[in-house]
């Protein structure tokens, strides 16, 4: 979706503001959302795409004004109602009506395993032939799904070369909308500044941009 | 580095309005308290487990696993081959696997290209070696500007390029989690790879930064 979260290019947000000495976590709350976030995850009930998805609806003046876990906590309520893990009368009184059914919290002892086993993005390569190899040149196509994808606003209609083939992945568009796991070849593409922002890019500048190979076509 | 001014030293707990390093509305910390408790009432959540995945993060896991994998990059050729050649195995033989660090790809920073990692759609980020990202990572003007400026971005961070040297900026849009092999600064014969790897910084490996040689 042409949501806010897909910020590559934009003007206007003045400098990078490091902080020194920076703690992993501000404040307690989170560490907590974090973990929550990370902890029903483990529940298989939804996968990373859906995660990012949900989080992409957050309404884009909210999503400016506030911070990055808050951002989480959001896509997190939003998926806990979605795939009934949570009933919206109980996330608005913040009151349970009944126990879940069919699914076991992770245990402390679980998790190691869990973090250490997530099952990868990555599929055998033989489920499907490349495309594209490594020197091609190729074109992004003009898309605007309403949907997950992962191919930025600025990087879409654009003219790259493929710098290589990283194999088999699962199609995150897909993923998000349906759960099921298409294979496709995922490839850097190499964009020179210049065709990404014209003129006054500089000459020696170039962007590498990880992209599925529905998202391209061939260029002459 | 910055035009506008932090205090760090007062207490982010009571400031009330968010800002760039963290929201510190009280109503936030409220609501995150009582989903635990909801996600706790219904079994879907063990508060201990939260508790663990926190230390995790906290205390386990974080950039001096990176910096481990570069000081023993800069002192083996054969790892450091292995390790520009199956990123993700050569990472594993150090034990740093999991969790948003399943793919890895190592970028080797040299005197005539500078490798520099974004994620412009989220906050992508190679979790086993470097931990949980910084906010600045994660922040509207890192993700905004990095693509289109990025030297303008290395220069705020005391990185100035000369023309000749090529920039690379890699966004990661997909699940491949990148981390940049900074160069080995003048200076450092003769160190071990415990002390190397005390000059390793975090943004040097997300290509932000330089590595200083030591201070005599």
């Amino acid at each position: 979706m042409n949501g806010i979260h897909d910020l590559g290019g934009m003007h206007g947000f003045g400098p990078v503001d490091p902080e020194p000495n920076e703690p992993v976590f501000h404040h307690e709350w989170e560490g907590r959302a974090f973990a929550l976030n990370l902890a029903t995850g483990f529940l298989g009930r939804w996968n990373i795409d859906m995660g990012r998805y949900a989080r992409e609806h957050m309404p884009p003046a909210e999503y400016l004004a506030t911070t990055y876990y808050e951002h989480w906590l959001y896509g997190l309520e939003r998926l806990l109602v979605e795939k009934g893990l949570v009933t919206a009368n109980e996330l608005a009184t913040m009151r349970q009506n009944g126990r879940a059914q069919g699914l076991k919290a992770i245990a402390v002892e679980d998790v190691p395993m869990m973090l250490r086993n997530r099952r990868a993005a990555r599929m055998g390569d033989r489920l499907a032939p490349p495309r594209f190899k490594a020197g091609d040149r190729v074109r992004t196509k003009n898309l605007h799904p309403t949907g997950h994808t992962r191919l930025p606003r600025y990087a879409r209609d654009k003219i790259g070369v493929v710098d290589r083939d990283h194999g088999v992945f699962i199609l995150p568009d897909e993923h998000a909308k349906s759960g099921t796991k298409v294979p496709a070849h995922c490839y850097a593409v190499r964009f020179e500044g210049r065709e990404l922002w014209g003129p006054h890019a500089g000459p020696r500048d170039a962007v590498y941009v990880d992209c599925f190979e529905p998202y391209l076509e061939p260029a002459s | 580095m910055s035009e506008h001014h932090h205090d760090h030293d007062h207490d982010h707990e009571h400031d009330d309005r968010p800002g760039p390093h963290g929201a510190p509305l009280s109503d936030v910390q409220l609501r995150v308290r009582a989903l635990e408790s909801l996600l706790v009432d219904k079994g879907l959540v063990d508060p201990k487990a939260l508790d663990t995945l926190i230390d995790t993060y906290q205390t386990k896991v974080g950039p001096r696993n990176g910096a481990r994998v570069v000081a023993k990059a800069w002192l083996d050729p054969a790892f450091k081959q292995r390790l520009l050649a199956d990123s993700t195995a050569a990472i594993a033989e150090l034990g740093y696997i999991g969790r948003q660090g399943e793919d890895m790809v190592v970028l080797e920073n040299t005197p005539k290209v500078h490798n520099v990692v974004v994620c412009t759609l989220c906050s992508c980020y190679p979790w086993p070696v470097l931990g949980l990202p910084p906010v600045w990572y994660k922040s509207g003007p890192y993700r905004a500007r990095t693509v289109i400026d990025p030297r303008g971005v290395l220069h705020e961070f005391g990185v100035d390029l000369a023309e000749d040297v090529e920039v690379r900026v890699w966004d990661s849009t997909a699940e491949l989690r990148y981390l940049v092999l900074p160069e080995r600064p003048a200076g450092t014969e003769g160190l071990s790879e415990e002390q190397l790897a005390e000059l390793v910084t975090r943004d040097s490996m997300i290509g932000v930064a330089r590595v200083n040689p030591p201070r005599r």
